[in-house]
């Protein structure tokens, strides 16, 4: 019965063939370790934001924003757990992106012939950043109002048409509900859009060349007679159920959150948006959400704000040449040389600092130490494009190493 | 596709001259969704000039009107203020407000019609905080001369809204245009019978 059915299917739709060129016979390294949970995680949170983000504008109304926050909070049954869910999982995607990114940079996932999945994932990151700032306008507190402010402005800094340029993003004089309502509309539907396209174009780049691995070997290059790679194993059944239980783990985590910490002490959900957003009262100390803070100290680093909006710009534009820059050929960093690992974890510090410093008021010190992160955080880049000359890099093994 | 006898020459013309025409059709119609997102008539009758009577406002006083959804400050400055004024010209960054911050009848030492009445936007020029007013000498800092100080990212502007050098904002504080009227005692912001 099913078979005949599958047969029926199968002439007019590639159901069989899809089945098993993504997942039944899709060969990935045996040897892929925990870094490699990140990637179905980052699926997951995504389908959680779009079912969470769904059911909330069922209740959410733009045009009474705080009030529909609070109702939903309030008089939505249940209401609270999915507004929470959307929430902390703006944050668990930056989390697990964050983390997606660094596996990459550790095991060169991004070099040839990758550089188009890293692109795509860049412009995924791109378009998160986008789609979070957006949405943390909607519950129209203090910091969702004097956040978007700041970054909102941050288009005035660019000459000669910047003034035109952000009123035509505000539609107003100032920041109004005509600009929540065109954030919302972003939000909840070009954005998501744009993102999910990416998503499948991410993995329809990553089964075209196959995955990289912790050894950093191309498994493709030793096949059997059978032309399957030596060191590949079908992804399903078992990397979908080795991501069950990654998926477990993140649950416990993630809904730990969620259900006793989601504001997370201020971070994940800033206090003063517990106040309805007024524009004519500045709280005492903005600061952006947690996952924008390198970025946001980076912009505060430089005097001039056009240098700041700049500065901040060409930080994400050079992670998109990261496969350009990185010239080294050996791939992962078990078999680079103690300067890339020193570079690496300096970078990673420098990284983590920019973060702190983002949400701490300036004081003299803390401003010339972003500076020196700053610049750190770009001079790595340039390391890495200099380093082959100088880097003592062991052997490469044929095939991957299975401990 | 048959390729042959074909006159390479006019199929690409076809081509270039189709493609220039679809282009021409994608900006035109790009243009209602690009102009939409302009301040609507509604916003922009949200944006008229707002009237504040001021004969009761103190020596030393500060008031905040709202226009165009940004707060404007009034302020009655004193003897004290105004000379605070001259103090801090060899610290800020603008002294002769150069910047186009003001306008043209603002551009003057106390950046006012009348050095009495301070009347600017608001909003930190760095980065669109709202900085407060801390008008007496020493009341900052121990050198503070009295002005207002950003809590954002710590920018600092003398009593006539001139920033200081060396701090995160980099222009003064914006002077809206304005009159006074000052036969019924009311200041009129966002309007200056075009001078």
């Amino acid at each position: 019965m099913l078979k005949s059915f599958m047969t029926w299917l199968d002439a007019r739709f590639p159901a069989t063939k899809v089945w098993n060129e993504h997942l039944a016979e899709y060969y990935a390294p045996k040897n892929f370790n925990f870094w490699y949970f990140f990637g179905s995680l980052a699926l997951l949170v995504l389908v959680n934001q779009l079912l969470t983000g769904i059911w909330l504008t069922m209740f959410y109304s733009p045009s009474e924003p705080f009030a529909s926050v609070e109702y939903i909070m309030r008089d939505v049954d249940m209401g609270w757990i999915i507004r929470y869910l959307h929430s902390t999982g703006a944050s668990a995607f930056f989390v697990v992106v964050y983390l997606h990114m660094f596996r990459g940079i550790i095991y060169g996932s991004y070099k040839k012939p990758r550089e188009l999945v890293w692109i795509f994932g860049m412009i995924i990151f791109v378009l998160l950043m986008a789609e979070a700032f957006m949405g943390y306008l909607l519950p129209w507190g203090q910091m969702s109002f004097w956040g978007a402010q700041v970054i909102v402005n941050l288009f005035s800094t660019i000459p000669v048409v910047g003034g035109d340029l952000v009123e035509w993003i505000r539609g107003d004089f100032t920041l109004s509900l005509a600009t929540l309502n065109r954030f919302f509309a972003l939000h909840v539907v070009a954005v998501p859009l744009a993102l999910v396209a990416m998503v499948f174009l991410h993995i329809v780049a990553l089964h075209k060349v196959g995955s990289n691995n912790p050894d950093g070997v191309e498994i493709k290059e030793k096949k059997d007679e059978n032309g399957i790679p030596l060191d590949g194993i079908p992804f399903h059944p078992y990397y979908t159920v080795k991501d069950i239980v990654g998926v477990v783990v993140f649950l416990m985590i993630f809904l730990a959150i969620v259900f006793f910490a989601p504001d997370f002490g201020g971070y994940f959900l800033e206090r003063p948006n517990f106040e309805p957003a007024n524009p004519l009262k500045t709280p005492a100390h903005i600061a952006p959400v947690w996952y924008f803070t390198p970025f946001y100290t980076m912009l505060r680093a430089v005097p001039d704000p056009f240098g700041g909006f700049l500065v901040m710009a060409a930080a994400i534009v050079i992670l998109f040449l990261l496969p350009w820059l990185d010239r080294q050929k050996v791939k992962s960093i078990r078999y680079r040389g103690l300067s890339f690992k020193l570079l690496l974890a300096v970078f990673v510090i420098a990284f983590v600092i920019l973060g702190v410093l983002g949400v701490i008021p300036v004081t003299e010190f803390t401003k010339w130490l972003g500076r020196i992160c700053t610049v750190y955080y770009f001079f790595f880049f340039v390391a890495l494009w200099f380093l082959p000359k100088f880097e003592k890099t062991k052997p490469v093994p044929e095939r991957v190493t299975d401990k | 596709m048959s390729n042959q006898g074909v006159n390479k020459g006019r199929r690409n013309l076809l081509i270039g001259a189709t493609s220039a025409v679809g282009a021409v059709g994608v900006i035109g119609a790009a243009v209602p969704f690009v102009r939409s997102w302009a301040p609507s008539a509604k916003a922009q009758s949200a944006g008229a000039p707002v009237e504040q009577e001021y004969s009761k406002l103190e020596v030393g006083q500060q008031i905040t009107v709202e226009w165009r959804g940004k707060p404007v400050w009034i302020i009655r400055r004193d003897k004290k203020m105004l000379s605070s004024i001259t103090k801090s010209e060899e610290f800020v960054a603008d002294p002769a407000s150069e910047a186009e911050q003001q306008p043209e009848y603002c551009k003057n030492e106390y950046r006012s019609v009348d050095p009495e009445i301070f009347v600017a936007i608001g909003i930190c020029t760095h980065l669109g905080c709202s900085p407060k007013l801390f008008a007496d000498p020493g009341s900052l800092e121990n050198e503070w001369l009295g002005g207002f100080y950003c809590p954002c990212h710590g920018s600092k502007f003398d009593l006539a809204g001139r920033v200081y050098s060396g701090v995160p904002a980099n222009a003064n504080l914006e002077v809206p245009p304005y009159i006074i009227d000052t036969a019924s005692k009311t200041i009129i912001v966002g309007e200056d019978g075009g001078a």
